[in-house]
């Protein structure tokens, strides 16, 4: 008997719907938050993101509502984020329904914020999202920041680790040079940092089939794995997904 | 009936309301111990470190009234840090006094493991509990915790373990106190029937 291996869908959203788009560049509407949330409740997921990737300040009260409304289908956590620079934001987004909150370049610019919301929350519901480009001249992965755009001039292992320090409880791992490309996640990136920190380390990008699944969690060393358009588009069942992870003796929770 | 949901500000109140209306129960949220006086049931709810929670209990003086109504047989189910606050005190926060209703201390789990103990993981069922009718040890619960009640420690109450780097009570229950390491509001379909369990344990309770 051991922990299972996670298996969860994000929503990207402008605020009120659900986006897809690579980079932030030709988003379209990919359906309704709520709806798909209750779908995925039901369809065995074991977790649900749902991010504003657009994290305006004017379209917050959207967000909100739009996280109350997800977290009304839900029987399952909840992570939100997109735009938390304070603990009053990560209350409003804890008050409106989530179990755990997501920072990202707030928490590159200013480190302290990890400790804070982990002194007010505790660190099982704080999740660094870390965006992780390789860099050649460097031979290691570069964070980025702003929706990736922006190198941050930080090598993603240390900040990884100094992340945890800090008081992170978990790390949401998206590689930037497999995201959108569904070439399958980063194994040499997941693996590297999952091995060397002491929490639960989720990998993001590149999904697509159910090979890929069971190679981040037997290779990367996954505790949990992350991808949005294939279970949007029905590309990919989570349902089918966990019995085949299941078949491959890959520890999964198998909805009833 | 009533019941009584304690809130101290702990991030998971609204998730159990939602929880328990599902079930067609309702819930009052309730800050200080005035309130809950005709309360059949009492649930504390918590979520993330020892000392908010023993910090809220007595800066709104909800301790006395809390061992009162457990002393005098209200059915009780605490969650998360709500089964850690039944211990004498906590590793986490070591000068504080909890509760002190089941012999111990709380701890942290081993550090050979990843933590926080993050998702889904099963149970290994110690003795039949009522709370525990019709839920096996195929069903997965939700856990979000790095602290619990080792099994060296203190195992007489426990009904169901679990293990991540050390065995440790899952579920407890000592006559009607009830508590859960893992998250029933969060746990799909076996988390709703542990709190229907428990609805139907605390409409069946007479009350003295």
């Amino acid at each position: 008997m051991s922990l299972a291996h996670r298996i969860i869908p994000c929503l990207d959203t402008d605020g009120a719907r659900v986006v897809k788009g690579v980079n932030f560049v030709g988003l379209r509407d990919a359906g309704d938050p709520a709806q798909l949330a209750a779908r995925y409740n039901s369809e065995g997921a074991d977790e649900l993101v749902v991010l504003d990737i657009a994290a305006s300040r004017d379209r917050r009260p959207t967000f909100l509502e739009t996280i109350r409304r997800v977290a009304a289908e839900l029987a399952i956590p909840l992570t939100a984020g997109g735009g938390i620079r304070t603990v009053e934001d990560a209350r409003s987004v804890v008050r409106a329904g989530a179990d755990k909150i997501t920072v990202n370049t707030a928490a590159v610019e200013r480190p302290a914020l990890i400790t804070e919301l982990s002194a007010e929350f505790g660190s099982q519901a704080v999740v660094l999202a870390l965006d992780a480009k390789f860099e050649p001249a460097i031979n290691a992965w570069d964070v980025r920041v702003r929706g990736g755009r922006d190198s941050a001039c930080l090598d993603a292992l240390c900040w990884a680790q100094r992340s945890v320090e800090l008081g992170a409880g978990e790390i949401l791992l998206t590689s930037m040079d497999r995201d959108g490309t569904q070439s399958g996640f980063d194994v040499a990136l997941t693996s590297v940092i999952s091995r060397a920190v002491s929490v639960p380390v989720i990998s993001s990008g590149g999904a697509k089939t159910p090979d890929h699944f069971a190679q981040i969690f037997s290779e990367g060393a996954a505790d949990a794995a992350l991808a949005a358009s294939i279970f949007h588009d029905n590309v990919q069942s989570i349902r089918e997904l966990k019995q085949f992870l299941a078949l491959r003796h890959i520890e999964v929770r198998l909805p009833c | 009936m009533t019941i009584a949901l304690i809130d101290y500000g702990a991030g998971n109140v609204p998730s159990v309301e939602r929880a328990l209306q599902r079930l067609g129960a309702t819930s009052q949220r309730v800050t200080d111990p005035s309130c809950w006086a005709s309360a059949s049931a009492i649930i504390l709810p918590g979520v993330g470190h020892y000392s908010a929670i023993i910090r809220a209990l007595d800066e709104r003086n909800l301790r006395p009234a809390l061992l009162d109504s457990i002393s005098r047989g209200v059915p009780f189910l605490g969650i998360c840090l709500g089964l850690q606050a039944l211990y004498s005190s906590s590793e986490e926060a070591p000068s504080l006094s909890g509760l002190g209703l089941m012999p111990g201390v709380v701890k942290s789990l081993p550090h050979s493991v990843k933590l926080p103990h993050m998702g889904w993981n099963r149970l290994s069922i110690v003795r039949p509990s009522a709370l525990l009718q019709g839920l096996s040890e195929f069903d997965y619960f939700y856990f979000a915790h790095t602290f619990a009640a080792l099994n060296a420690d203190s195992n007489c109450d426990a009904v169901a373990t679990c293990n991540h780097g050390s065995p440790f009570t899952a579920v407890l229950e000592r006559g009607r106190v009830f508590a859960t390491q893992f998250h029933p509001e969060k746990s799909g379909a076996p988390g709703a029937r542990l709190l229907q369990n428990f609805l139907s344990l605390a409409a069946l309770s007479p009350l003295t």
